[in-house]
């Protein structure tokens, strides 16, 4: 259910790299762990994130929790659609549900990241 | 049941309830005229006086208080509070106090809160109270600023608070408000303080850390010494959350555990009414090094009169108008001064028996995550339940349909679908077992028909509400087309 080619953070964000841009979201676990998302906080474009700096925060009917950039970088793009629509990242949260667009800095900040089959294995070790 | 409509609902043009009668006095003119004054508000209700009353009756009978049952809602502390306090803080000798009034026509006020200050710095061992907060995370606030003065003034601001994951909500917000970066330190297996985390993150760009002990979990942090001996080593100070003092009354003191700072919540633990907004009273400790920076004005003694004092050049000024919320200090008054010393310290005794009376009576079919033995509360959760796809949200609202309001859910983080239980220790042995019986049986319930409990509350006056659209597309306001729709 995960994507192959994304990496994955212990916090449960996932970034798809393209072109020395990665796109980042949540994962399905973390929205299914957070239950309804009732609103989500973003930063604006050109903000510059260091590595596992908070990127925004995303508001559940249960919890408030941040979310942190998975790589450093430049924010490029951010989804505008979340503000009408923060159920996204419920329904879609690997897809329609993502958040920002990072301009990486560093691309060997991906190898402190997880491959789909590290995550999988790492979210079976938190549900236990 | 049939819905109660709103007050706009009900009403009808021209509908009044009063009448004066017809002005007997020659008007000369419209004293009034060149003020701006609103003549009509478009849209409000105009009901009859019976109408009114019926209306806000009705209501009331669907509200669920402290006065009608258990309510373990944990964190809140919603103990039944004696009506003697209310009786007391009811008097128009008090009510009927200007602020302003010289303080030589108002000793005995003066005297009142000068012996609560007294008193709650005995019972909190710290060396001066001021009791202007408002409640607790305004003391929260106060707190925060006097560590920013107290650093200021040493030549040495800093810019992150330290808070541990188990710690009260309010904390984070607290310190952001007062301009601090935020860094959580993680707890350990035991759902304490993971020192090593916490020595890490300990540096000289660290103000201090807010710690709330006993903790969410309601989980003593014994190493609460060896902890402020961390934060002290490099500069910061210790801020101790005080909410959970229900727990520690005349058995131990904040102060000897070394803390710099506490706040007490006298709408819990010195039981004044709370919920729906206050007022609440949230006083606040500190120690000889931080006193001078407390709020101006202070109380002094001078022989047998007491005066406010504003000669207090260190102060950080005022936070609050007047000098706190003199009523629902009077009422922590009465209930420590009937109470005493062994009273006070049986009020924690109880508090703590009960808890763990329910929890060795649950903790069987209801999972409690931290084996570390608990004080005043206790933290279940639904692990048990979730594979018959029951949820602590609908172990909750099942819970009203046995008359019991419900814990509080989802809170600490720390406990994936938290039920965080604090029963407290006004709780008779029948309505403890009442509770224990109602939770047993919901598990067994859980088994049988989770519909049961996915739809549930089945009883109460509004059935399972929709949080998620709630939040999503709240209606903040009644709207005059909004009654077409």
């Amino acid at each position: 259910m995960y994507p192959e080619e994304y990496y994955y953070s212990k916090d449960h964000e996932w970034i798809k790299v393209e072109n020395g841009e990665g796109t980042v979201g949540i994962t399905d676990f973390a929205q299914k762990q957070l239950g309804d998302v009732v609103y989500v906080e973003t930063p604006k474009k050109g903000t510059q994130l260091a590595f596992h700096q908070s990127l925004g925060v995303i508001e559940s009917v249960k919890a408030v929790s941040d979310v942190y950039a998975p790589v450093s970088g430049e924010v490029v793009a951010v989804n505008e659609k979340l503000e009408e629509s923060p159920e996204l990242v419920n329904e879609d949260p690997h897809g329609k549900g993502w958040i920002i667009r990072i301009k990486l800095k560093d691309k060997s900040e991906l190898d402190k990241l997880m491959s789909v089959s590290d995550y999988e294995k790492f979210t079976q070790s938190q549900e236990e | 049941m049939i819905r109660e409509p709103l007050i706009f609902e009900i009403s009808g043009k021209g509908k009044q309830a009063f009448s004066l009668p017809p002005l007997d006095v020659p008007q000369k003119k419209n004293l009034l005229s060149d003020v701006p004054l609103r003549r009509n508000i478009e849209g409000f209700p105009q009901v009859s006086e019976v109408e009114v009353v019926r209306h806000f009756t009705r209501l009331s009978k669907t509200n669920y208080c402290v006065d009608e049952g258990f309510y373990p809602l944990g964190s809140c502390t919603m103990k039944y509070n004696p009506k003697i306090n209310e009786k007391v803080a009811s008097r128009p000798e008090f009510g009927g106090t200007h602020p302003f009034s010289p303080s030589p026509l108002v000793q005995g006020n003066l005297e009142i809160l000068k012996r609560t200050e007294e008193l709650l710095a005995e019972i909190t061992g710290m060396e001066a109270i001021s009791l202007q907060p408002s409640a607790g995370a305004h003391g929260e606030l106060l707190g925060m600023m006097l560590i920013r003065a107290r650093q200021e003034d040493k030549g040495d601001p800093r810019k992150i608070v330290l808070i541990p994951d188990s710690a009260h909500g309010t904390n984070p917000s607290s310190a952001h408000v007062c301009g601090y970066k935020v860094h959580e330190i993680k707890s350990n297996e035991d759902g304490k303080v993971d020192l090593e985390d916490l020595s890490q993150n300990m540096n000289e760009d660290v103000a201090g850390l807010m710690i709330t002990n006993p903790n969410t979990l309601g989980i003593f942090e014994s190493d609460i010494k060896k902890i402020c001996e961390i934060v002290h080593s490099k500069g910061g100070y210790v801020y101790m959350d005080g909410a959970n003092m229900n727990a520690l009354l005349g058995i131990c003191k904040p102060g000897d555990m070394n803390v710099d700072i506490i706040h007490l919540n006298l709408h819990k633990t010195f039981s004044t009414p709370h919920g729906g907004g206050g007022p609440g009273s949230g006083p606040l400790g500190v120690t000889q090094e931080l006193e001078p920076y407390l709020p101006s004005p202070v109380i002094q003694r001078k022989g047998r009169k007491l005066f406010w004092d504003f000669d207090r050049p260190q102060s950080i000024g005022k936070i609050r108008s007047f000098y706190g919320n003199f009523l629902v200090v009077i009422k922590a008054l009465a209930y420590i001064l009937i109470l005493g010393h062994d009273g006070l310290k049986a009020v924690s005794e109880g508090a703590v028996l009960n808890s763990n009376f329910v929890r060795k009576n649950l903790e069987d079919i209801y999972e409690v995550k931290y084996k570390t033995p608990t004080l005043h509360e206790c933290v279940f959760s639904d692990k048990y339940q979730k594979d018959r796809g029951v949820s602590n949200i609908d172990i909750a609202k099942r819970l009203l349909d046995y008359s019991v309001h419900s814990p509080t859910v989802s809170f600490p983080l720390v406990v994936h679908g938290a039920l965080m239980t604090e029963p407290t220790e006004t709780e008779s042995r029948r309505d403890l077992d009442a509770f224990i019986q109602a939770m047993r049986k919901i598990d067994q319930e859980a088994k049988e028909n989770s519909d049961l409990l996915k739809q549930a509350p089945h009883i109460p006056y509004v059935r399972r509400l929709d949080e998620t659209r709630a939040a999503r597309k709240p209606v903040l306001r009644w709207k005059k087309e909004s009654q077409e729709t």
